[in-house]
C-alpha cells in the first residue's frame, strides 16, 4: 500500500504530466516544496509510515468503505448496474480525509506545528481541522466569504474543531481567492507551517502527492467490483473540481483500457451562459496556482470567474493530471449543469435513501446520462465523494422546501 | 530607448551609489495617469522602472499592490496597454523592465511578448513565479533580443539554488529580502544582508534588494551592501492615499527624491 502505482505516464519529468503540472511559484517557496517532496518520497517507501496511515484509515476514517449496489437508482441510468463508492461514509463525510491524514502525518515528520488550508465547500477545511485536532497541530483555514455564507454549517464545524476560519474578502471571494490567501500566508510562515492543499492542483509535488493519498479509493473499488460483479466496470465516474476524488478513483483503473474514465465538471447555469466551471469546454492551457493546466481565462490571461451551485466545483482551474488525461483521450470530461445535478441529487435521495453532496450529484447526473448510452448490461462505479448534510439549506432553497424560522438557513 | 541594465549599474557603481528601482503597475489608476506618474518617478531620480502587468491572481503581493492592480484591471489595462506604457515611458527617458506573473505572458505568446517588449524599448522582464526549470521557452525568446531575464533569490534559497537561478539570470539578481508578500515594513528584513552576501559569493551580477523598503533611511541602509534598492508598495500607497492626480504626482515625486538621496552611500 505504500507505493504509488506505476501509471502509463509516470515517465514524464518529475512533477509533470506531459506539458502540464510543474512548479510556477515564487522562489521563497522552492525550498519548502523541495522539503515536502523529500519527505513525501521518503515516507512512501517507509513501511512505518504506510502502516501508520493504514491504521488511521481503518480505525479513524472507517475504511474500507462499502461499494453499494443501487438498483433503484440504476433504473434511472438506463437500467445499468450502478455501484456507489461510499466516500460519503468516511469520518468527516467525504473523501477529503484520505489526503489530510497523509499530509498531517508528513507535517509532523517535517517537524512543523501548524497547517493552513483553503476550502470551497468546506469539506476540505473540515477534514484539515479534524486531522489538525487529531495530531495536535494549529490550523488556519481560508475560505471565500461567498462560500462561508453558502456553507455556514461547515464553518461552524471547523470552529468547533479548534480551527481559525478566515473569510477571504478579495477577488471573487471563492475558492480561487482562498488559495491566493493561503499561498500568501504560507510564504510568510513556511518555517513552521505546512500548506495542506486539498486537491490535485498546485505546484509539484502536490498533484502527485494528493493523488497518492487518494489512490486507496481506486484500490478498494477495484477489489470490490471484482468481488461484486465478477469483472471490471465499463466505466468509473466522478465529479471534477480540482479533481482529487476523481484521480483517486481513476488511479485504480488507469491501466485497464477497457474501463472508461468519466469526469463531470460543473456546467453551472449552462456553458453557453458563461456562468459555469467548465474548464475543458472553455478553458485553454495556462498557469494558475503554481501549475500549468486548463484555466478559464480571457484573451489576456486574466483568470475568469467560475460559477456553480456546488462550492466544491466552483474553480477556474483543474488538476494538471486531468489536463493530461483529457488531451490523451484516456479520460473523457463533460459538463453537468446545476439543474441536471439537482435532479440527480433528488433522485438518489428518493430512490436509495442517500443524500449526496451536490458535488457528487454531478457525478450521479453523469451516470444517468452515461448509463442510458451504455445500456442495461453496463457496470458503472460512481464515486459518491461526499454526503449532503452540508447542502441541505441549498437543496431546500432549490426545491422550495420551507425550513421554518431560522434566517441563516 | 532604455539604457541596458548593465549600463545603469555600471554608472551607479561609478557614482558610488546603489541604483534606485521603482515599481508601479501600468494602468494604475488609469493608463494615462500611470504614464505620468512613472515619468515623474524617473525625473525625480528613479534609475530603473518596473512596469507592473496587472494580473487577476497576484499571489505574491500584499494589500496595496492587490488594490492597485484591481483598479488597473477595472480601468481596462490589457497587456497591449502595458506595452504601450513601456513605449511611452521609455520615450520619456526611462529604463523600463516589465514585472509580470507568468500566465499573461504565456497567454500573449512568449515570442510575441518578447518581440513587442523589445520594440517598445523595454530592456527586461521580472517574472516572480517563473522558475528556471520552466523557463526554457522564455530563455529562447529573450536571447538575442536585448532583453534581460531577472530571476529571484530568497532567504530560503540554498547556495545550489542560488547558483542555478543566477545561471539563467541577466541584468541583475532580485534578492527578495523577506519571506512574505510585497508591502511596506517598518524594518528591512535582517535576512537581507546575509542573502546578498551569500549571493555575492556565487555571482558577479548586480544584486538588488526588494520587499519592504519604503523610506530614504531604509534605502540608505540597503545601499550599503546592495547594488540596487527596489521600492514598490510605498509608491503605490502614496497614490492610493492621494486625493487627486496632481497630489499623487507630487507625492510619488517626493518619495522618489527622498529615496534617490537614500541610495547614495
Amino acid at each position: 500500500m505504500a507505493t504509488s502505482s506505476t501509471l502509463p505516464h509516470d515517465d514524464n519529468p518529475p512533477g509533470h504530466f506531459g506539458p502540464y503540472g510543474g512548479r510556477f511559484v515564487p522562489e521563497a517557496l522552492t525550498a519548502a516544496l523541495d522539503q515536502l517532496d523529500d519527505a513525501f518520497q521518503a515516507a512512501i517507501v517507509d513501511p512505518a509510515f504506510g502502516a501508520e496511515l493504514a491504521e488511521l484509515e481503518r480505525t479513524y476514517t472507517g475504511r474500507p468503505n462499502p461499494l453499494t449496489p443501487v438498483l433503484r437508482f440504476g433504473e434511472l441510468c438506463g437500467g445499468a448496474r450502478v455501484f456507489l463508492k461510499r466516500e460519503d461514509l468516511n469520518h468527516t463525510g467525504s473523501h477529503k480525509i484520505n489526503n489530510v491524514l497523509g499530509q498531517a502525518l508528513l507535517t509532523t515528520r517535517m517537524g512543523k506545528t501548524r497547517v493552513i488550508a483553503e476550502t470551497g465547500a468546506g469539506q476540505h477545511g473540515v477534514a484539515a481541522a479534524t486531522a489538525a485536532a487529531l495530531m495536535g497541530l494549529e490550523c488556519t483555514v481560508y475560505m471565500g466569504e461567498e462560500d462561508t455564507r453558502r456553507q455556514a454549517l461547515n464553518v461552524a464545524r471547523m470552529k468547533l474543531l479548534g480551527a481559525e476560519v478566515i473569510p477571504v474578502t478579495i477577488g471573487s471571494r471563492t475558492l480561487k481567492d482562498a488559495i491566493n490567501e493561503a499561498m500568501r500566508d504560507w510564504v510568510a510562515s513556511v518555517d513552521r507551517t505546512h500548506y495542506l492543499l486539498g486537491t490535485v492542483t498546485g505546484p509539484a509535488p502536490f498533484p502527485t502527492m494528493v493523488r497518492h493519498f487518494h489512490e486507496v479509493i481506486g484500490r478498494e473499488a477495484r477489489e470490490q467490483i471484482l468481488a461484486a460483479a465478477g469483472r471490471l466496470p465499463d466505466a468509473v465516474v466522478a465529479c471534477v473540481g480540482g479533481g482529487s476524488n476523481a484521480m483517486g478513483l481513476f488511479s485504480g483503473f488507469l491501466d485497464d483500457p477497457q474501463v472508461q474514465l468519466r469526469g463531470y465538471e460543473a456546467g453551472g447555469d449552462g456553458v453557453e451562459t458563461g456562468r459555469h466551471a467548465s474548464r475543458f469546454s472553455t478553458g485553454v492551457p495556462g498557469v494558475l496556482h503554481g501549475a500549468r493546466t486548463y484555466v478559464m481565462q480571457d484573451e489576456w490571461g486574466q483568470t475568469l470567474p467560475s460559477h456553480s451551485i456546488s462550492a466544491g466545483l466552483d474553480y477556474p482551474g483543474v488538476g494538471p493530471e486531468h489536463a493530461y488525461l483529457h488531451d490523451t483521450g484516456r479520460a473523457i470530461y463533460e459538463s453537468v449543469n446545476d439543474d441536471e445535478a439537482m435532479t440527480a441529487f433528488a433522485a438518489l435521495c428518493r430512490t436509495e435513501g442517500i443524500i449526496p453532496a451536490i458535488e457528487s450529484a454531478h457525478a450521479l447526473a453523469g451516470a444517468m446520462r452515461l448509463g442510458r448510452e451504455l445500456g442495461p448490461e453496463a457496470v458503472i462505479i460512481v464515486n459518491l465523494s461526499g454526503r449532503g448534510d452540508k447542502d441541505v439549506a441549498t437543496a431546500a432553497a432549490w426545491f422550495g422546501i420551507e425550513l421554518g424560522h431560522s434566517e441563516s438557513m | 530607448m532604455s539604457r541596458p541594465l548593465d549600463e545603469v549599474f555600471t554608472a551607479t557603481r561609478a557614482a558610488g551609489r546603489a541604483a534606485l528601482i521603482g515599481y508601479l503597475p501600468a494602468g494604475f489608476p488609469t493608463p494615462q495617469e500611470s504614464v505620468e506618474l512613472i515619468t515623474a518617478m524617473v525625473h525625480a531620480g528613479v534609475d530603473i522602472i518596473e512596469v507592473g502587468l496587472p494580473y487577476s491572481d497576484p499571489l505574491m503581493d500584499g494589500p496595496a499592490i492587490q488594490e492597485a492592480v484591481d483598479l488597473a484591471l477595472k480601468a481596462g489595462t490589457t497587456t497591449d496597454v502595458v506595452l504601450d506604457t513601456v513605449a511611452q515611458v521609455t520615450a520619456a527617458g526611462a529604463t523600463a523592465v516589465v514585472m509580470s506573473y507568468w500566465n499573461p505572458i504565456e497567454r500573449y505568446g512568449v515570442e510575441r511578448f518578447a518581440a513587442r517588449l523589445a520594440d517598445a524599448g523595454g530592456v527586461g522582464v521580472i517574472a516572480p513565479d517563473l522558475t528556471p526549470e520552466e523557463a526554457g521557452p522564455w530563455i529562447a525568446a529573450t536571447t538575442g533580443r536585448g532583453l534581460d531575464r531577472v530571476f529571484l533569490v530568497a532567504p530560503s534559497s540554498t547556495d545550489t539554488r542560488i547558483t542555478t537561478v543566477c545561471s539563467v539570470t541577466s541584468g541583475f539578481v532580485y534578492a527578495a529580502s523577506t519571506m512574505g508578500v510585497t508591502g511596506a515594513r517598518s524594518e528591512v528584513s535582517s535576512a537581507a544582508p546575509a542573502l546578498v552576501a551569500r549571493t555575492r559569493r556565487l555571482t558577479s551580477l548586480p544584486i538588488a534588494v526588494g520587499l519592504g523598503v519604503s523610506t530614504g533611511a531604509q534605502a540608505h541602509e540597503v545601499a550599503a551592501y546592495a547594488d540596487g534598492v527596489i521600492v514598490g508598495s510605498a509608491f503605490v500607497r502614496r497614490i492610493l492615499d492621494a486625493v487627486d492626480h496632481a497630489s499623487a504626482l507630487a507625492r510619488v515625486g517626493d518619495l522618489a527624491a527622498e529615496l534617490a538621496v537614500g541610495v547614495t552611500r
